[in-house]
């Protein structure tokens, strides 16, 4: 029992780095990126791949995360540059990125069963691997929130959360808004790779379907968090997404081991992240309904 | 400072929608100048007001800011020189930041950003200081959300954050008309200050006839994408609105909206 709460918080923390690229998408930018599904798993092949010919595992996390950066600014210029709406440009993304991992992989599946990982390289801590995965999860996602809190704080970052804020004020303070919105894609972009060469450590291969559902766990972890955390402040917004992560993992585990069937895990997510996205809606009609009383 | 020459501008050209918003518009503008421009709906008060901004690009004619050809710059670009307000109280700030975080931004006018720390502690002082002085209480809500302030705070902020850095020209459009008549003359009354305190070259589009008068030293009147009216120093301060409308049906304006006329 204990192995299975390690092994769930653990979990939500190698989530939480994809739930931040999100909120950074969905939250400060105020656009729905779809590219996260192809990101996702285009991290996961980058990494297997690098890691199948006995690449350093953090160079391997690395390079995914670059590549997932360079996906995101693909997105990115189809949004500014050629003005495809956000949506069409990250499915867009998304459906040419499948090809890409195929052809990152050279098939549909890689086992990392035999490969060292970043987790295998964590060996020497001599812990459980569910406590191991828990360990580098907890360093991973600490020093993500941290490095995100500095950067959202200094000048740039401002101006990419003002031009999710209200583009039409941040370029009459003279930023170029596009260079924002596309900084921001590439950065979200680039976390949600991390996290999915993480995962893939994490499972033991990479796989080209890996990525199916990605944005909705990614807005269930950012909306559940919010909830329940709050948004006071941007500190606060970024602590509620890993905690909301986490929770979102026990709530999965939980109905797990209530008897759902694991196939029916993506049905039941989707509800929740429309019963939560409608949650301000129904308490405000709860709430004027009271005053009615 | 300003110099407007013969700018025209059609949206929805070739369609059945072609509207010609600016028909050949000149205009200089002396430093210091306080333009109020009036004239009824889709007289091309706030187009013109966009076109020197650089919302879009206009179709002909040129414009210059202190002898710099702005025509072909782009509008984050042209925001080093110019400080704005619009009419809806939302449009000016950032309504998911701090007031602290939307006055940092506005130090940093048209300048480079970099990766420093987005604002300094000294400036939170000179923040506080200036917000004290719109008497509004505001210095008291610097770590509150925009969203939560009343349209005549987020009005009167905005009018700040735009003169923060003193702007080569200030631009307001109609940005009291969307607020109650007491604290639209509230905030009036505050723009007439930042104003005069920095000695600004100002061009405010008003709906109101009264305020027109009252405010600045030189009066625009549009009408169908025509500057119909120009009125300056000795000669608008003496007028009337009686005398104004009488000089618009002179000029050959068509009709004079309701809106002109009530306000």
């Amino acid at each position: 029992m204990d192995e299975l709460i390690i092994s769930t918080v653990a979990q939500g923390l190698l989530w939480s780095v994809m739930a931040m690229g999100v909120f950074i998408t969905f939250r400060t930018l105020n656009i729905a990126d779809l590219s996260v599904e192809g990101s996702f798993p285009l991290g996961g092949a980058v990494a297997a791949m690098l890691l199948a010919e006995k690449v350093n595992p953090a160079t391997a996390i690395v390079a995914a995360g670059l590549a997932g950066m360079l996906a995101g600014a693909v997105s990115g210029l189809l949004y500014t540059k050629l003005k495809i709406p956000a949506l069409m440009a990250g499915i867009l993304t998304m459906i040419a990125l499948y090809s890409v991992n195929l052809r990152v992989m050279g098939k549909a599946n890689l086992s990392l069963l035999n490969t060292d990982t970043i987790f295998t390289s964590l060996e020497f801590l001599k812990l459980s691997p569910n406590l191991t995965t828990f360990v580098a999860g907890l360093c991973i996602a600490v020093a993500i929130p941290l490095w995100l809190y500095w950067f959202f704080g200094t000048e740039i970052g401002m101006a990419v959360r003002a031009t999710g804020n209200n583009p039409q004020m941040i370029r009459a303070m003279g930023v170029n808004t596009d260079d924002m919105f596309l900084l921001g894609l590439v950065l979200s972009n680039g976390l949600v790779a991390v996290s999915g060469a993480l995962i893939a450590q994490d499972n033991g291969f990479a796989d080209v379907g890996m990525g199916a559902g990605t944005i909705v766990i990614g807005l269930a972890s950012v909306i559940i968090g919010e909830v329940v955390f709050g948004t006071r402040n941007f500190k606060n917004s970024l602590i509620s997404v890993v905690l909301g992560s986490i929770l979102y993992r026990i709530v999965i585990a939980i109905v797990l081991y209530l008897g759902m069937p694991p196939n029916d895990l993506k049905l039941f997510t989707a509800i929740l992240v429309a019963i939560a996205l409608s949650l301000p809606l129904v308490k405000a009609k709860w709430d004027s309904r009271m005053v009615g009383m | 400072m300003l110099k407007v020459e013969g700018i025209s501008k059609t949206f929805f050209a070739g369609t059945v929608n072609e509207k010609t918003a600016l028909k050949n518009v000149s205009l200089e503008m002396k430093p210091g100048d306080f333009i109020t421009v009036i004239g009824g709906n889709g007289a091309g008060k706030s187009t013109l007001l966009n076109a020197v901004a650089g919302v879009f690009k206009v179709d002909s004619g040129k414009i210059y800011i202190d002898d710099v050809d702005v025509t072909q710059m782009a509008e984050h670009k042209r925001a080093a020189y110019i400080g704005r307000v619009f009419q809806d109280p939302m449009m000016g700030t950032a309504s998911g930041m701090m007031v602290e975080e939307n006055l940092a931004i506005a130090a940093r006018r048209g300048k480079t950003l970099s990766l420093r720390w987005g604002f300094r502690d000294d400036e939170s002082v000179e923040f506080k200081e200036k917000l004290a002085k719109l008497n509004l209480g505001l210095e008291d809500r610097m770590k509150s959300r925009m969203v939560t302030l009343s349209g005549g705070q987020r009005q009167a902020i905005t009018l700040l954050m735009a003169t923060l850095r003193r702007p080569k020209l200030l631009l307001l459009d109609e940005h009291t008309a969307a607020l109650d008549p007491k604290t639209a003359e509230k905030v009036l009354d505050l723009t007439k200050k930042i104003v005069e305190e920095n000695a600004l070259t100002t061009l405010m589009v008003t709906h109101n006839m009264r305020d027109a008068l009252r405010f600045g030293n030189r009066l625009l009147m549009l009408n169908d994408g025509e500057i119909l009216l120009d009125i300056h120093g000795e000669e608008k301060a003496k007028m009337t609105v009686h005398d104004l409308l009488e000089a618009f049906e002179k000029s050959g304006g068509e009709d004079v909206s309701d809106r002109m006329l009530l306000s």
